[in-house]
């Protein structure tokens, strides 16, 4: 049962803790949990992992390489290991040895990429993941997603957790807003209708869920009613709820903090070119390198805010 | 424990490891030789006695590992674990044949035996640190080994997992160097010249020690004295030549990759028998 909270503001606590928090839970049920971080443990916000389980936690420094690698073995001798690193090191920089020694060696390893797209902020386009998911979402068998807050971080962690195979989780690591009510439970590969609709449907997924409810009242304040649908998984893809959505609502805006290039937008449209295409129209960052600046003012320039969505969606009805 | 090993039996093991690598390549017409062979004596020793395994259990928990990082010389592994009856012989004849078993490359989820899937160079070593320490935390006792190729110390992913292995005293690691003194494009001078690898190794932190590749013995007494070395990960460079013991291959500069038939193999493998017979196995041009 899902319920989005009245208001949506600010969540008193950070996305990271949330995460360190769930899988600290998590791992007192589980010994074959155990932790690598790459020297970047105070900003992921694994800290606390390390103190409750000592032997299970390992920041073997700056080396990303070496990481991804050794997850693969130690999950080949039985255990879970965890990843942390910034996306764009998560995904980018170790993509052959996730392929090799993960994904193709059929290893049960979870990557963690912090600093999810503008996020990043002040650490500029040198660290501002664009095409994290999208560099996932090609690989072979494996699930990518991405929680949209606190709550929905600490009811799919345990998910994360039974999945077998390689999972990427991708997450901003400070502020985040609170969307739904404690207690609100999801399920890892089902997308969410979070708000009912019937003139288009405005799909997102983890900050963007926030703009596309804000997108979705001004578009009620101009008469149009817009479906909000969270899509977490963006693979395995909730094609039924995509399929369902174009029948009974004719159009349709994807939202994403990420490139348009084969993200969210685009696993959308595969969807609906195979099925039965509506109009439709994709908001994200368009074929662009991220920059250096307050995130709000980032969302501005790529075109990420609330308004952006709900031009977008006007522009779309135009063509349904 | 040397003691109690038929040096004599693990020659004539690493003969067959090396006429059935040769055959199977022969069978497919082309692939890894020069590589795949020159490892043909350290895998003797690993599974010849030293690696604790179970043919019938492969995924058996405690057993010890081996990580061929250079993981195109799959055949060559592939010759050792068909003949300690992982998997029937006449596999041997299918390597990258359409729906096998046994492709170039090592590949852990479709041979049994495999203990980790490898193919890009550096992987297989940070793979292998893994599984130490995996099997540490679970306090198993159990030794891990990994082979990398002496060209592909080139990959930076090499030095990481040393760097990690030393830095979590992994004395149940032991790393091994094939120095056949050749890369893909051609000798490692001619390259990307390592240096001295041995003291590379141990500037790094590791017990570091150099034999005699083709030798039995010597790789035997090598790991043996390594494993009394407590607190640091092991490297054991061999010192060796590409494509030892196939003469048609060795003579070969470019010996990486090869093409040639199973009538080729068959003399080969009358030639490692002779050898065998007068006392001369491996043969091989040394100048050590």
């Amino acid at each position: 049962m899902v319920k989005v909270c009245d208001e949506i503001k600010v969540s008193p606590e950070e996305m990271r803790a949330a995460y360190c928090n769930a899988l600290i839970e998590e791992a007192k049920k589980n010994p074959k949990i155990v932790t690598i971080d790459c020297d970047l443990m105070n900003s992921c916000g694994t800290k606390n992992f390390m103190k409750e389980f000592p032997d299970r936690a390992f920041n073997i420094g700056i080396q990303e390489q070496n990481a991804a690698g050794m997850a693969g073995g130690m999950a080949s001798t039985g255990l879970i290991p965890f990843v942390h690193t910034f996306a764009v090191f998560a995904t980018r920089r170790i993509y052959d040895q996730i392929f090799m020694s993960c994904a193709y060696a059929g290893q049960n390893v979870k990557i963690c990429g912090c600093d999810a797209g503008v996020s990043a902020a002040y650490n500029g386009g040198t660290h501002m993941a664009f095409e994290d998911m999208g560099l996932m979402r090609t690989m072979a068998n494996i699930t990518v997603l991405e929680p949209s807050d606190p709550v929905m971080m600490r009811c799919l962690v345990p998910q994360v957790v039974a999945k077998e195979g390689v999972v990427y989780l991708r997450m901003p690591r400070k502020k985040v807003y609170q969307i739904y009510e404690e207690g609100s439970e999801f399920t890892l590969g089902k997308a969410e209708i979070i708000r009912d609709g019937s003139d288009i449907t405005l799909i997102a997924i983890g900050m963007e869920v926030r703009q596309a409810m804000e997108a979705a009242k001004l578009l009620e304040a101009d008469g149009i009613s817009a479906r909000v649908v969270d899509m977490f998984t963006l693979k395995p893809i909730d094609a039924e709820c995509i399929n369902k959505c174009a029948k009974e609502t004719g159009a349709i805006v994807t939202c994403e903090n990420q490139s348009i290039v084969n993200g969210l937008g685009s696993a959308v449209a595969e969807v609906l070119v195979e099925n039965d295409p509506v109009p439709m129209g994709r908001i994200g960052v368009q074929d662009e390198f991220g920059e250096v600046g307050p995130q709000d003012y980032l969302e501005e320039r790529f075109g990420l805010k609330a308004e952006h969505i709900a031009a977008k969606a006007k522009e779309v009805l135009k063509r349904k | 424990m040397s003691e109690q090993v038929n040096f004599e039996e693990l020659k004539r093991f690493s003969a067959e490891i090396r006429k059935e690598t040769v055959r199977a390549i022969g069978y497919a017409g082309f692939g890894h030789i020069g590589g795949s062979v020159s490892i043909s004596d350290v895998l003797a020793v690993l599974y010849g006695g030293m690696m604790n395994i179970d043919p019938s259990n492969p995924k058996w928990e405690d057993r010890d590992r081996l990580v061929l990082s250079k993981g195109h010389c799959g055949p060559g592994l592939y010759a050792a674990l068909a003949l300690k009856g992982f998997f029937p012989m006449d596999w041997l004849k299918t390597v990258n044949k359409p729906g096998t078993n046994l492709p170039s490359h090592a590949d852990g989820q479709k041979t049994p035996g495999v203990d980790m899937s490898t193919g890009s160079l550096g992987n297989g070593a940070s793979s292998a640190v893994g599984i130490a320490l995996g099997s540490r935390v679970q306090g198993r006792d159990n030794y891990t080994y990994c082979i990398v190729g002496d060209g592909e110390t080139n990959e930076g992913e090499v030095w990481e997992a040393a760097e990690t292995a030393a830095a979590l005293k992994l004395d149940h690691f032991v790393l091994f160097v094939d120095w056949n003194k050749k890369q893909l494009d051609g000798r490692l001078e001619d390259i990307l010249d390592p240096g001295d690898l041995e003291e590379k190794f141990r500037a790094f932190g590791f017990d570091a020690r150099t034999v005699k590749g083709y030798d039995t013995e010597e790789i035997w007494k090598g790991i043996e004295e390594a494993k009394k070395v407590e607190g640091k990960p092991h490297v054991i460079i061999l010192d060796t030549i590409k494509g030892l013991g196939i003469d048609f291959a060795e003579a070969e500069e470019f010996n990486h990759y090869m093409t040639f038939d199973i009538e080729k193999a068959e003399e080969a493998c009358a030639e490692i028998d002779r050898r065998l017979a007068e006392g001369t196995y491996p043969g091989g041009d040394f100048k050590w």
